[in-house]
């Protein structure tokens, strides 16, 4: 499939119109529970792009990893620990700058680079023909010529991880202890910090006509 | 009528397949929620539902009682309370992300059935055709990815309610859900590890494991509940959990949370969400019959297909019998349909037998019985099948 036929245009730009727009209301979003769903929406257009290019695998990958294990751990810390959107502290601002200016660097790279080298100048060969060995050959390359990447790919996860945790603590101890508590099974924490941030806004303002 | 049928554009004919899976399922899942009260009563001893009855069906003279002591009319009766009661919409919750969560329940639910095969008929050439809306390669996987949606309703229900009972709920289904998926997903491998010999196409599609369920020969007609008793035990208990079925019901528990994350819902909106419920329940059941049951196939060691040979239903060379084909489907899809059916009163007779899990149990069930036995399994069965199929 090399050109996209004339039915197939108006699916794509509008998950692809979805899809970035959910990208960037997850970045302006005030309110992280609606960020995070802007989080989903985006998955799920990145899901639908994947169909339309006919890679079903990775789509249903997309929504099995991303949306429906991913997401859910996003909200779930959020509703649990009540992140509150728009903190009015800024407590690393060199550290926004630098990573902003890098960000910065690496987009307009990025758009350079696909303005330069985005045309093919032959039709991409078509590697896979036959229905279902693509399945096969995806996870095959994965554990032989793809190793590295994968291994490097989940070795970064690790890193943010330990990164959110190491940001985490730092606000007290009081978090840790609590974070502990409900990894413990007891989701009456939960219940009683409810009464903080957010949700007794959202009480009070119900109250006001 | 047939050949306008196929002549028909892909998009219509998709969406007339469609209306049509639906319009069986969403009853079948109205259905059970009444089987559930009737199932329940025999269980514990009681009568259940027996006093409604339509007053045409009163005056026949036998059936009318019959249907009326089974509670049949009760369906009808409870949909048209629930339709027309008053809506509440609390004060208290966001509205949007409150309205839209039945929403978010439903689609998924049904969405599911999509890649579910359920029957099958021969073509000329003797090969099987199996009827389902979309065979798509990834079969299985889409399932899980799809259903795996569904937890998004009970999150956005309890935490737009705004109350701690709900909250709690929804917290504690999130928390059951992502857990058990593990155990759900690596349970089946064993199956597809099986299914998918050296040298085949590599294929996710359900479709392909009740072929091969429905092989000749001793080793070929087993289901692979004999096969694989473990996976099959295993892949039961998560769908029990990922459905939130009891005995691991943490999302209502009822007992501590009065009605967990549906607490303040009514009306039709409440509902949805357990009609979703049942098509869950539905669809998992069709999967694990799929799976570990033998899908449309009788019996075991008996393939459909010589149960169509006895009764005659084969086609013959050069002409193309409708009639033969059509009695062929409904046939698989009458004893696949019998087969879910049984599983959804399997569901309903756990429930009312074993007690609830506490809500640390059902963590310490998931993360250190369900995961290691399944873990053990899928390598145990993977060096087997390595040896055997080499």
């Amino acid at each position: 499939m090399t050109q996209l036929q004339p039915m197939a245009e108006f699916p794509f730009y509008f998950f692809a119109f979805l899809t970035v727009l959910a990208a960037a209301g997850v970045v302006v979003n005030r309110n992280a529970v609606n960020a995070a769903l802007c989080l989903l929406l985006s998955f799920m257009g990145m899901a639908a792009l994947f169909v339309l290019l006919e890679a079903y695998f990775l789509a249903v990958l997309q929504v099995l990893v991303y949306a429906g294990a991913v997401a859910v751990l996003f909200l779930f810390v959020i509703m649990l620990f009540d992140v509150k959107g728009g903190d009015p502290r800024k407590p690393y601002q060199k550290v926004a700058a630098v990573s902003g200016l890098l960000a910065l660097a690496l987009l307009i790279t990025g758009v350079l680079s696909l303005a330069k080298h985005s045309q093919l100048t032959a039709a991409a060969p078509v590697t896979t023909t036959v229905v279902g060995s693509d399945l096969k050959d995806y996870g095959y390359l994965l554990f032989t010529k793809y190793l590295l990447p994968v291994e490097m790919t989940g070795f970064l996860l690790l890193i943010a991880m330990l990164g959110v945790a190491m940001l985490g603590r730092k606000q007290g101890k009081e978090t840790g202890a609590s974070i502990q508590e409900a990894g413990g099974g007891r989701p009456e924490t939960g219940g009683r910090r409810l009464e903080t941030g957010d949700r007794r806004d959202s009480l009070s303002e119900s109250r006001v006509p | 009528m047939i050949d306008f049928l196929t002549n028909l554009p892909p998009v219509v004919l998709g969406l007339l397949k469609g209306l049509a899976v639906i319009c069986v399922i969403f009853p079948i899942a109205g259905a059970c929620s009444m089987a559930e009260r009737k199932v329940s009563a025999w269980l514990q001893g009681r009568y259940g539902p027996n006093r409604v009855i339509v007053p045409w069906f009163a005056w026949m003279p036998f059936v009318g009682r019959g249907l009326q002591r089974l509670g049949v009319f009760n369906l009808l009766a409870d949909g048209g309370k629930l339709l027309f009661k008053q809506d509440p919409l609390p004060g208290h919750v966001n509205k949007f992300y409150f309205m839209i969560a039945p929403a978010v329940a439903i689609i998924p639910a049904f969405t599911t059935v999509v890649v579910v095969p359920f029957g099958a008929y021969f073509d000329q050439a003797g090969q099987v055709v199996p009827l389902m809306l979309a065979n798509v390669d990834v079969g299985l996987l889409a399932v899980f990815a799809i259903a795996s949606l569904g937890i998004y309703s009970m999150i956005l229900a309890g935490w737009a309610s705004n109350s701690k009972y709900s909250f709690l709920g929804s917290v504690r289904a999130s928390a059951q859900l992502v857990s058990y998926e593990l155990s759900l997903t690596l349970s089946v491998l064993p199956v597809f590890l099986w299914v998918n010999a050296p040298g085949t196409v590599g294929s996710l599609s359900l479709a392909r494991v009740v072929e091969f369920q429905s092989q000749p020969g001793f080793w070929g007609g087993t289901w692979f509940i004999f096969l694989m008793p473990v996976s099959a035990f295993v892949f039961l208990v998560a769908l029990f959990a990922e459905t939130n079925r009891l005995p691991f019901d943490m999302i209502e528990s009822e007992a501590d949370l009065v009605g967990g994350f549906h607490t303040e819902y009514g009306s039709f909106k409440w509902s949805l969400f357990f009609v979703a419920e049942y098509a869950h329940m539905t669809v998992g059941s069709g999967v694990f019959v799929l799976l570990f049951f033998g899908g449309w196939n009788p019996l075991p060691w008996l393939p459909i297909g010589t149960l169509f040979g006895w009764l005659g239903l084969v086609q013959s060379a050069g002409h193309v019998s409708y009639a033969i084909a059509i009695a062929q489907g409904v046939l698989s899809i009458a004893i696949f349909l019998a087969k879910v059916l049984f599983m959804i009163f399997f569901f309903m007779w756990v429930r009312w037998t074993v007690p609830r899990f506490r809500y640390d149990q059902v963590m310490r069930i998931g993360w250190r019985r369900l995961l290691p036995l399944a873990l053990v399994n899928v390598v145990v069965y993977a060096l087997l099948i390595a040896v055997i199929q080499k």
